[in-house]
């Protein structure tokens, strides 16, 4: 046990702020994403996930904290692929492609800016993959509002939205309006990248809300059920990979790995193991499969 | 039951509709009355979908004027041409038929038994009992199409609007489902509504017909419309009607141009 839960873990001040903003992230970026799976997002999500690298990047230079920074870049993307009308999810591909391409140039200015302005902070490293354990007390509060606020309204909004994924005319046609319901699912979003950013950086953020959600919907059939089954795999996941983290500090005489490794690492292992231990149980009970 | 309303739930009168400035359909005119199916037939790009679409609101037509029984667009069932379904959704089938229900619906979604039973009932009329519990993208052809058939149900519709719900599945299934929905509009007094482009199935189950072609329709009992007067004079060249063993043949003459007519086989 103690091989496992290295001492000082739970009291230590970093790793107890680290636990809850990255729990709160982790919760929220899950469930999010499974109506984004859904919605057959998972590239928009990634795309304003790598956009909001330029949000991170920008916000010390204008001096805003990283969340704010995060969430407005990737609410500017977002707000482009809804206004620009498409037909199809192959020309919304594109589109999502050339915001993408866009938004990392941004990034790419802003990180050099944020190196070479004089008294830059130079939290390059911080942007893209994360700073879990520099986290402080002041993270709470944006992040439990960000994050309450995502939940409330994507509970709020989950049947129009799951209607508007199974067809958006069957939608329309029973009162389902969809603009509004698209851009309240962009906002969770945005919202859910940006608590995601804070945890394991804008570049990992992606792994925060499709990995848990891919394994939820591949575990059960029922809506409200992969909801929670996807907070439940986010939160083991990104606690998990914070314990390893913390561990691997002590393990390896200092030469800790970096707590977003650890977490999306956890996370993938989750996936494989709990996904491939499920067909491999259907295969052993003679291939009937039961859902 | 309900109280019978005076005027027919739907009515569609001298409507005309184009795309972009091209004209689909012009001076189309029928009504379906409560516990009537009726079937819109018409060839690949006649404008079936369109004219689905109008009387739903989701297309604006030029002219014309679409009413309802109730007065507005209120309880209209549809069922779109094609719904893709991914293997991978978590939606049961019961899921689906919920969201036919409540899917409009802002705020959480409490557990209700009255919600179940409006759901369980809907599956019971469709048969889909059987699947209800099972991944939607993972069902038949068939199975969705009964799914679908009670997502558009749940609501109790006046008005029920079909796109080719029997087209991909095979002659055995598609009569079924043609049987089935005949029952549901007699048994619940549902005006049905559905298009197809092969007759043939119908024909047992058809109150009224409405065949679509070069942007008119003729819409009417079916041993009003489907005559060698009629059909001719709405493709515009000599259509023959024969009846062969009881069964009935819709012929076009050979030289008349390919695609104009089709020739159909009616039992
Ligand atoms: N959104 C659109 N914009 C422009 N033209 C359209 C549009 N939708 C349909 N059309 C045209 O309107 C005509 C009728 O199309 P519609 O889809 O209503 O035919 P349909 O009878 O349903 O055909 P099918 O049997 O193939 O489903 C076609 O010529 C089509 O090209
Ligand atoms: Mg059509």
């Amino acid at each position: 046990m103690s091989f496992l839960i290295q001492s000082g873990f739970l009291q230590s001040g970093p790793v107890q702020h680290a636990l809850i903003v990255g729990g709160i992230a982790a919760v929220v970026a899950a469930v999010v994403g499974v109506p984004t799976l859904i919605r057959g997002q998972a590239f928009a999500s990634d795309a304003l996930a790598h956009v909001s690298t330029a949000g991170g990047a920008l916000a010390p230079l204008i001096g805003v904290n990283a969340l704010t920074g995060f969430v407005l870049m990737a609410l500017a993307a977002g707000g482009m692929l809804e206004a620009v009308p498409v037909r199809d999810r192959a020309e919304r591909d594109l589109l999502t492609g050339i915001v993408l391409g866009a938004g990392l140039g941004l990034a790419a200015l802003f990180l050099s800016l944020g190196v070479t302005l004089p008294g830059a902070s130079g939290a390059t490293v911080g942007v893209l993959f994360g700073s879990v354990f520099l986290l402080g007390a002041d993270d709470l509060v944006p992040a439990l509002t960000a994050g309450g606020l995502a939940l409330v309204l994507l509970m709020a909004f989950l049947r129009p939205i799951l209607l508007a994924a199974l067809d958006p005319d069957l939608a329309r046609v029973s009162g389902v309006r969809l603009r509004l319901t698209g851009a309240v699912h962009l906002a969770c979003l945005t919202l859910a990248v940006g608590l995601a950013a804070m945890t394991v950086g804008a570049i990992l953020s992606t792994a925060l809300i499709v990995t848990p959600a891919a394994t939820a919907i591949a575990l059960t059939a029922r809506p409200g059920q992969s909801l929670l089954v996807a907070a439940g795999l986010g939160l083991a996941g990104t606690w998990g990979g914070l314990l390893i983290a913390y561990d691997s500090y002590v393990w390896t005489n200092g030469h800790a790995w970096p707590a977003s490794f650890c977490i999306v690492t956890a996370l993938c292992v989750l996936h494989f193991g709990l996904t491939g231990g499920l067909s491999l149980l259907r295969h052993l009970r003679g291939g009937k499969v039961r859902r | 039951m309900r109280d019978l309303p005076e005027a027919p739930p739907l009515a569609v009168e001298d409507l005309t509709i184009s795309h972009r400035g091209r004209p689909i359909l012009d001076g189309v005119s029928f009504a379906l009355n409560r516990g009537e199916l009726c079937g819109l037939i018409g060839a690949n790009g006649s404008g079936k979908t369109t004219l689905l679409r109008a009387i739903l609101g989701l297309a604006r037509p030029d002219g014309g004027q679409i009413r309802f029984g109730g007065g507005r667009r209120g309880r209209i069932g549809y069922l779109p041409q094609k719904v893709h379904v991914d293997a991978y959704m978590p939606l049961r089938a019961r899921d689906v038929v919920a969201l036919g229900l409540d899917g409009h619906r802002i705020g959480l979604p409490l557990p209700s038994a009255q919600r179940q039973a409006r759901v369980a009932a809907a599956l019971d009329a469709v048969s889909a009992e059987g699947f209800a519990d099972q991944r939607v993208g993972t069902l038949s052809g068939g199975q969705q199409q009964r799914v679908f058939i009670a997502h558009a149900l749940v609501r109790a519709p006046d008005v029920l609007l079909l796109d080719e719900p029997l087209a991909s599945l095979d002659p055995s299934i598609a009569a079924e489902i043609a049987a089935l929905l005949r029952r549901i509009s007699q048994q619940m007094g549902i005006a049905v509504l559905l298009s197809a482009h092969e007759v043939n199935t119908l024909v047992p189950v058809m109150d009224k017909v409405i065949y679509l072609a070069n942007r008119h329709a003729v819409a009417g009992p079916v041993a009003e419309v489907i005559r060698s007067d009629v059909l001719s004079r709405l493709y515009g060249h000599h259509i023959d009607v024969l009846n062969v063993h009881g069964r009935i043949l819709v012929v076009t003459a050979p030289d008349a141009g390919a695609g104009t007519a089709h020739v159909t086989l009616l039992p």
